[in-house]
């Protein structure tokens, strides 16, 4: 009886041990939207140095991951999302104190194989038979803006695989499954040469806007505004821009 | 057997500490798919998972499972029987490799199977030359099903010839039979509980397959897009939709684990 009660001891410890998953004072952490992963990780560099003070741990997702992780109790102290949509589901379950800041604004670029092979000029090209075309599934934001493009410029594609991230759409592409796909321009400019991006002036028809927010249960209120004031400021513009964002 | 006190024998009890920690690992099992059960929107299940993007996934995912079992089953029963049987050298060698799969995250089997059946890879270039493309087909989807349940096979059936040992092949091998007499009338009928089992194994691992799927053959409504890449899907937009074809998705493995065990029930006793 007393090896049981030891057992149990044992299994309890370990389920206390990982229920505290509070992060120790001095740690600011950031969810992020994981098109943000390049210039976030810049400006959180830039943050522990002029706050020697506080650590930035972030985390990187799908905005509507992020928003089920908050939702489900995650604690976080700042949220920026890669589209209003998930902001506003944020904003409605009550996890956001005040209100969210545009920061940022991302458009679709059509990626081709290196060289563009295929000739691909403009939107309307994607829709050529025998084109193997990878695009976002309309669930998920790059997939909704794309529709958007469909509609408002009229061309159907025909896609062979809707992924359900833009990081496998590009993938497609870059491992050569694909010969065209539709990623935002900063996913293009952070695959360098192994795509080809062509831009397209239809694009402006679906603007993604990235909103940022510090969230109801954060720790050090103070500490998140001023993670959002670099974010939003005349540095983190120029971060961003660098990575190729554009401003709202 | 424990209750067979007839031939003087004391049956053998457990310690009782052990029921502890097998209590919190049963607990630890089922109190996910209960807390899955609870979070079903009950008024709206059947409208989900009979809307037509989760009929697609379902009708793609038990086609490729049973396409998947079926070269599973071609191949790997031979790979059985060639390592629980065979000489030659480097037998362990090659049997660790055949189990590698086993112990590969499966998206690294996606990615292994792209830089071959791929476009760009080893094979895929010769394949395309001859007028057959994989990428982005139900064929890859079926190839990445069979990469990584293949191993479940293998492992079952070689398992279930080595403890019915190769006594009884022997005995007929002695009185006359050939190999392939063998083989038809002693071996297969002697392990088939096991190669039965091992093919339920590798469907229900097909059922489940995801990773090397979403890696190396992408996601379309009918085409690719199987029942655990329709749930990731639908968790973006509709938490609800994604629980529903969750539960559905057990369901479907439930019915088919244990249908397959209480048939076999019988003939293992």
């Amino acid at each position: 009886m007393r090896r049981l009660l030891a057992v149990v001891a044992v299994a309890a410890a370990l389920c206390s041990a990982c229920s505290s998953a509070r992060p120790p004072a001095g740690t600011l952490t950031v969810f992020a939207a994981a098109s943000l992963k390049t210039p976030f990780t810049e400006l959180a560099h830039r943050f522990e140095k002029a706050h020697s003070a506080t650590t930035v741990t972030l985390n990187f997702a799908g905005s509507s991951d992020l928003v089920a992780q908050l939702d489900q109790g995650a604690p976080a102290d700042v949220f920026a999302s890669a589209d209003t949509a998930n902001m506003t589901k944020a904003v409605d379950a009550r996890l956001v104190a005040g209100s969210p800041v545009d920061f940022a604004t991302n458009t679709l670029t059509i990626v081709t194989r290196p060289g563009n092979p295929r000739g691909i000029r403009g939107f309307a090209d994607l829709a050529a038979p025998g084109l193997q075309l990878v695009v976002c599934a309309p669930q998920v934001p790059c997939g909704a803006a794309t529709a958007r493009l469909e509609e408002s410029t009229g061309v159907t594609l025909r896609p062979v695989s809707e992924e359900s991230s833009v990081t496998d759409v590009l993938g497609k592409v870059t491992s050569g499954q694909g010969d065209a796909g539709l990623v935002y321009v900063t996913d293009a400019a952070t695959a360098g040469d192994t795509v080809t991006a062509v831009p397209f002036p239809e694009a402006r028809g679906a603007v993604n806007v990235y909103p940022i927010a510090v969230l109801e249960k954060a720790g050090d209120r103070s500490s998140a505004a001023a993670f959002v004031e670099l974010v939003t400021g005349a540095e983190g513009r120029k971060v961003l821009s660098d990575a190729g964002f554009a401003q709202p | 057997m424990t209750d067979n006190r007839g031939d003087g024998t004391v049956p053998v009890g457990l310690p009782a500490w052990l029921y502890a920690p097998a209590c919190l690992g049963a607990l630890f099992v089922v109190i996910p798919l209960v807390a899955i059960i609870a979070r079903i929107d009950w008024p709206h299940f059947v409208p989900l998972v009979t809307s037509e993007s989760a009929r697609a996934a379902l009708i793609l995912s038990v086609k490729t499972s049973a396409a998947s079992t079926a070269l599973c089953v071609a191949l790997g029963a031979p790979m059985a029987l060639v390592l629980a049987r065979g000489r030659f050298p480097g037998r362990s060698v090659l049997r660790a490799l055949v189990l590698l799969p086993l112990v590969l995250p499966p998206v690294v089997g996606g990615i292994a199977l792209l830089y071959t059946f791929g476009r760009q890879g080893l094979l895929g270039h010769q394949l395309e030359l001859i007028g057959v493309r994989v990428a982005f087909s139900t064929t890859a989807v079926v190839l990445a099903q069979s990469f990584v349940s293949l191993p479940f096979l293998v492992v079952s059936l070689e398992g279930a010839l080595r403890s019915a040992g190769a006594g009884y092949e022997h005995v007929a091998a002695t009185l006359g039979a050939g190999p392939g007499t063998v083989l038809r009338t002693v071996t297969l009928p002697l392990v088939w509980p096991g190669l039965v089992s091992g093919a339920v194994l590798a469907f229900a691992r097909s059922l489940g397959e995801f990773g090397a799927t979403l890696t190396f053959a992408g996601s379309l409504q009918g085409v690719t897009r199987t029942l655990p890449l329709e749930i990731y899907l639908q968790r973006e937009t509709d938490a609800d939709a994604a629980v529903a074809l969750s539960l559905l998705l057990i369901a479907v493995a439930a019915v088919i684990v244990v249908g397959s065990t209480a048939r076999r029930r019988p003939g293992l006793s």
